[in-house]
C-alpha cells in the first residue's frame, strides 16, 4: 500500500498539498490567514475525514448491531470497518482488541474502574510519572481515596526526560505502571517499550497513555510490550465525541465491565446478566457511530501519507521553530523540555520575557496564530517547572515553517505593548 | 472588531507593572481566601481585615498575593484601592456593580440603585481615581478574558463571607 512506498521515497510529500486538505486552513480573519499551532490540544480535520460523516449521516445513518435490514447491516460493517482500520493503524493483532469510548479520559477511566477496582486493594501501588496528563492522575487519585492506594511517581531530570535512575525501586511491589508516551508539555519521548519491560519484571501491567504520540508517530502496540494503550481520535484528524482502547484480550476478557446498558450484554435476567464478548462488552448504549465513521477516513487518511512521514516533517519544523525562536530572542525565551529531537515531538511549551502566557496568547491571536495559554491539564508537572502557565505552540502534518515565521513575528508584538 | 488597545489600556498595564496593595496580613485579625482560574492556572490570595468595632464594618485593609496575566493582576490590584476604607455594604455594592460590568448581557438586570456608590467614587474621589476600574470595560469585548478580570473580585466575597 502507499505507506511503503512512500517510506522508499521520503521526499515525495507534498506539504502544501496536504495542508490545502484542510478547510479551517482557508479561513480568513480580517484578510489574514489562521495560523493554527493547538494540535497537541486538537487537530483540525481533512475534508477527506468531513466528507465520509456527512455522507454517512446524509445517506448511510443507521442503528447498528441491532436490526436485520440491509441498511442497518451495512452501518455496521462500516462501523466495524473502522474499529479494524484502528487496529491496522496501531497494530493490534486483532480488531477485537481495539475499544471504541467516549475519549482517551474515558479509556483511562475505564481501566482505573473496572481494572482497579478488580486488582487494587489496600496499600496496592501504582506507578505514574511526574509529566502526566489530569486524565492519567485524577483516576487514579479517585482509586486512592476509594480504596487507599499508594501512587508513586517516577521524577524528571532537569532537561524534562524521565528520570530511571530509581525506576526498578518505584516500581517494586507495583500492580501498575500508568505512564505518557509523550508529554503533552514537553514534547517528551519516554523509552515506552524499556519502561513496559520494567513494569513486566516488577509483575505490573504497563498501561501507555499514548494520546499525544499515536498522531505524531508510527505506532506498535506489540513492539511495546505494553498491556493496556489509550489514544484519542480528535488529536489524529478525527472527530471528536470517540476515544480508543486497546488491550491485550486476555487482560480484557478478564476484567469486569465499566458501564452497563444495552449492547454490551449477552444475556438479562430477573436476577442478573451476562457480557457480551470484547470489544461489545466495553461498547454499553449507542456508540459514537458517526464519530467512529470519521476516524476511520482520519486513520487512512494519515496512512496514505505515512506515519514515518509525518513525523520526519514534524522533527524538521520542531529543528526549525527552535533555531529561529533561539536564534531571535535568545534568553528572553525559554524553552521547556529535551533539546534533542530524537526524544522530542513537537510541542513547544515556552516562557516570553517576563510576559504572562495569557497575554501572549492574546497578542497572538491579533495575529489569528492560535496557542494555547494555561497549565495544560498538568499542575503537578508546572509545579516542577515553577510556573503555573506556559504558552504552547505544537505542529502537526499542516503547518509549515511560514507558521514558525509568523510566531517568530508576532512575539515582537507583546514586547511592544508589555514593554519590558 | 475590538482590538488590543482596547483590552491593554495605560492604566491596565500601570497598574500590572506597579501593583497596588501586593503582599499579604497577618491571619487574624485579616482573613485570606484563595482563588483559581482552572482554566489558566492562576492563581491568587486577598488578605483583608474588616474593622468590626462600629456596625457594619468597615474595610481597614486589603493585601494581594499570587501570580496572573496582567489583566487579573491589575484587576486585584484596581479592587483593593476600591475597597479599602469602605463599609461592607459599600464594598458588596462595587462588586455587584463591577460584576455588571463584566456582564456579557447587554439587558443588564442590574437592579442596583441610584444610592448606591459608583465605582472608584466612593471614599474621597482624588485617593480613588474616577475610571481606573472602567479602563477594564474594555476586558468584556474579550470574553474569555472575563474570568480573568473577575477572579480577584470572587475571591473577595469569598474572604468576605468568612
Amino acid at each position: 500500500m502507499s505507506t511503503t512506498d512512500r517510506s522508499l521515497a521520503p521526499d515525495r510529500t507534498d506539504w502544501t498539498t496536504v495542508r490545502s486538505d484542510f478547510p479551517f486552513l482557508e479561513r480568513r480573519i480580517d484578510g489574514q490567514p489562521v495560523i493554527y499551532l493547538d494540535s497537541a490540544n486538537t487537530s483540525q480535520k481533512p475534508r477527506q475525514v468531513i466528507d465520509a460523516m456527512s455522507t454517512f449521516m446524509a445517506t448511510g445513518y443507521a442503528p447498528i448491531n441491532r436490526s436485520a435490514y440491509r441498511m442497518a447491516g451495512e452501518a455496521t460493517d462500516a462501523y466495524e470497518n473502522a474499529r479494524r482500520a484502528v487496529a491496522r493503524f496501531v497494530n493490534a493483532p486483532s480488531a477485537d482488541e481495539i475499544i471504541f469510548t467516549k475519549n482517551a479520559t474515558e479509556s483511562i477511566n475505564l481501566v482505573a474502574t473496572a481494572w482497579g477496582r478488580q486488582n487494587l486493594g489496600e496499600g496496592d501501588v501504582v506507578v505514574l510519572t511526574h509529566m502526566e496528563h489530569h486524565a492519567n492522575i485524577v483516576p487514579w487519585h479517585m482509586l486512592a481515596a476509594e480504596r487507599g492506594i499508594e501512587l508513586r511517581w517516577v521524577p524528571l531530570t532537569a532537561d524534562g526526560q524521565l528520570d530511571l535512575t530509581d525506576l526498578d525501586r518505584l516500581l517494586d511491589g507495583a500492580k501498575m505502571f500508568s505512564f505518557t508516551a509523550m508529554s503533552n508539555v514537553l514534547g517528551t519521548l519516554p523509552p515506552v517499550e524499556h519502561l513496559c519491560t520494567a513494569a513486566h519484571a516488577a509483575g505490573a501491567v504497563a498501561f501507555v497513555d499514548a494520546c499525544q504520540f499515536v498522531p505524531h508517530n508510527a505506532t506498535d502496540v506489540q513492539a511495546w510490550g505494553a498491556d493496556l494503550v489509550a489514544f484519542s481520535s480528535h488529536k489524529m484528524c478525527g472527530p471528536s465525541g470517540i476515544g480508543l482502547l486497546w488491550g491485550r484480550m486476555e487482560l480484557l476478557d478478564s476484567m469486569p465491565p465499566f458501564i452497563g446498558g444495552g449492547n454490551m450484554i449477552d444475556d438479562v435476567r430477573l436476577d442478573g446478566f451476562t457480557t457480551a464478548p470484547v470489544p461489545a462488552k466495553y461498547e454499553a448504549g449507542t456508540p459514537p457511530i458517526v464519530e467512529a465513521i470519521g476516524l476511520g477516513a482520519a486513520v487512512e487518511y494519515l496512512e496514505a501519507i505515512g506515519m514515518d512521514e509525518v513525523r520526519r516533517h514534524e522533527m524538521e519544523l520542531t529543528r526549525y521553530a527552535l533555531d529561529t525562536l533561539v536564534g531571535r530572542y535568545g534568553h528572553d525565551i525559554t524553552i521547556h523540555g529535551p533539546t534533542n529531537l530524537e526524544v522530542r515531538g513537537g510541542v513547544l511549551s515556552f516562557a516570553f520575557r517576563d510576559i504572562h502566557p495569557h497575554d501572549v496568547s492574546q497578542v497572538l491571536d491579533e495575529r489569528n496564530i492560535c496557542v494555547r495559554a494555561g497549565h495544560h491539564c498538568a499542575k503537578p508537572l508546572m509545579r516542577l517547572l515553577g510556573a503555573n502557565a506556559t504558552a504552547r505552540a505544537s505542529f502537526y502534518l499542516y503547518n509549515t515553517t511560514d507558521d514558525v515565521d509568523a510566531l517568530a513575528d508576532a512575539l515582537d508584538g507583546a514586547t511592544d505593548i508589555f514593554g519590558l | 472588531m475590538a482590538g488590543l488597545e482596547d483590552l491593554y489600556r495605560e492604566i491596565i498595564l500601570d497598574h500590572y507593572r506597579s501593583p497596588r496593595n501586593r503582599g499579604e496580613l497577618p491571619t487574624p485579625p485579616a482573613v485570606r481566601a484563595e482563588g483559581h482560574n482552572p482554566l489558566c492556572g492562576d492563581e491568587i490570595t486577598v488578605f483583608i481585615d474588616v474593622d468590626d468595632s462600629e456596625g457594619e464594618g468597615v474595610v481597614r485593609d486589603v493585601k494581594v498575593s499570587g501570580q496572573g496575566c496582567s489583566i487579573s493582576q491589575s484587576s486585584a490590584s484596581m479592587m483593593s484601592q476600591a475597597v479599602i476604607g469602605k463599609s461592607v455594604p459599600e464594598v458588596l455594592a462595587v462588586v455587584k456593580r463591577f460584576k455588571g460590568m463584566m456582564s456579557l448581557d447587554t439587558g443588564n438586570d442590574d437592579d442596583t440603585g441610584a444610592d448606591e456608590p459608583t465605582i472608584g467614587t466612593g471614599g474621597d474621589g482624588a485617593e480613588h481615581p474616577l475610571g481606573d476600574l472602567e479602563a477594564l470595560q474594555g476586558v468584556v469585548k474579550f470574553p474569555v478574558r472575563i474570568k480573568c478580570a473577575t477572579l480577584a473580585w470572587n475571591t473577595l466575597l469569598e474572604a468576605l463571607d468568612q
